[in-house]
């Protein structure tokens, strides 16, 4: 397969790459090549800031069961979170 | 085959599109020459190692190599950082991939142990790319490894890939040499049997092999896809296409 097919989202929140923290600006859900899961293809997601350059980037690669999975905790931490504590800020200081 | 048993390998800077200055990965035997050239296209995830590997597998075999590295204006960083930040742009503008290929076909023509002859070989996206140069620059062989989209419809094609480039074939100017998965799905084996028939109509040299057994990217010996059959077989066919192209 040679093709990719990319998401993106502005986000707001930071991560935790090789050089320390950083604000994120973006995320891109990419269905595409694995660089290095054992699979052709993973759902990749990178976590970006393109103002701080291309290694500003936090990326994982998920088989296909994997993605369903984040995507089901993902809902569930923020439902059962939100129950208990109540609603997350809408925005966050990096 | 000689085996060219030393050979300098470095990264040299040259004027590719619209005179950008970009980088690329020169391998070349020691000796006089004349040699042949060859430009290697790197695939879209990224100009990784392998390629270093592949120009340096080409410089032994008596070929000056050079892999340009399409992806130079969006680094510097690790090769999958800068793909990354590349796909997320949407890929490598089509005509500025052809810019720097040009660079690259001038700077090989302009050495002074170069033969004169130049062909090209690119892998996965870099095959499609192969397979548009050959349409498009005064190339004397080529070989598409996978290329996925040269046969594209509508709703494939974008701001950076515009045209499809089977429809740029009756350009094609040099010899082409097709190597594919047979459990690829694009391109598909039913893509590359309407790219052979385009072939045929316009009466070009060509030759197309499927591999059972594989799938995309069986050449790339750094992944899960890596077919050792295939990659052997495939191996023969290039080093057999270009001794009688670029001789």
């Amino acid at each position: 397969m040679c093709a990719g097919h990319v998401e993106t989202v502005e986000v707001t929140g930071s991560a935790k790459g090789v050089d320390g923290w950083f604000p994120l600006e973006r995320v891109h859900a990419v269905y595409d090549h694995s660089f290095h899961a054992q699979t052709e293809e993973s759902l990749i997601i990178d976590f970006v800031n393109p103002d701080r350059g291309p290694g500003a980037r936090v990326s994982v690669e998920l088989s296909a069961t994997s993605a369903n999975r984040l995507i089901q905790a993902i809902q569930d931490a923020l439902e059962d979170g939100e129950r208990r504590h109540g609603p997350l800020q809408v925005e966050t200081t990096a | 085959m000689v085996t060219h048993e030393t050979m300098i390998a470095e990264t040299v800077l040259f004027p590719g599109h619209q005179g950008d200055q970009i980088s690329g990965y020169l391998a070349r035997p020691m000796g006089p020459g004349p040699y042949p050239g060859v430009i290697v296209i790197h695939a879209a995830p990224g100009f990784v190692d392998h390629f270093k590997e592949v120009a340096r597998k080409f410089a032994a075999a008596g070929y000056v190599a050079i892999a340009p590295n399409l992806h130079h204006r969006e680094g510097p960083g690790d090769p999958d950082d800068v793909g990354s930040a590349v796909r997320a742009a949407g890929g490598v503008p089509d005509d500025r991939f052809l810019g720097d290929t040009r660079g690259a076909l001038d700077l090989l023509r302009s050495l002074p142990y170069s033969s004169g002859k130049v062909g090209i070989i690119g892998y996965c996206s870099g095959g499609r790319q192969s397979y548009l140069a050959a349409c498009s620059l005064p190339l004397d062989a080529a070989v598409d490894c996978y290329g996925g989209g040269v046969v594209a419809g509508p709703e494939e094609l974008s701001s950076t890939e515009p045209q499809a480039p089977i429809e740029l074939t009756q350009d094609l100017a040099c010899p082409l040499l097709g190597l594919f998965g047979a459990d690829d799905g694009r391109p598909s084996p039913e893509d590359n049997r309407e790219t052979e028939r385009v072939l045929e109509s316009h009466g070009k040299t060509f030759e197309f092999h499927t591999y059972d057994g594989a799938g995309h990217a069986f050449f790339a010996d750094y992944r899960p896809s890596y077919r050792q059959k295939s990659a052997v077989d495939g191996w023969q066919r290039v080093f057999g296409w270009f001794g009688k192209y670029l001789s």
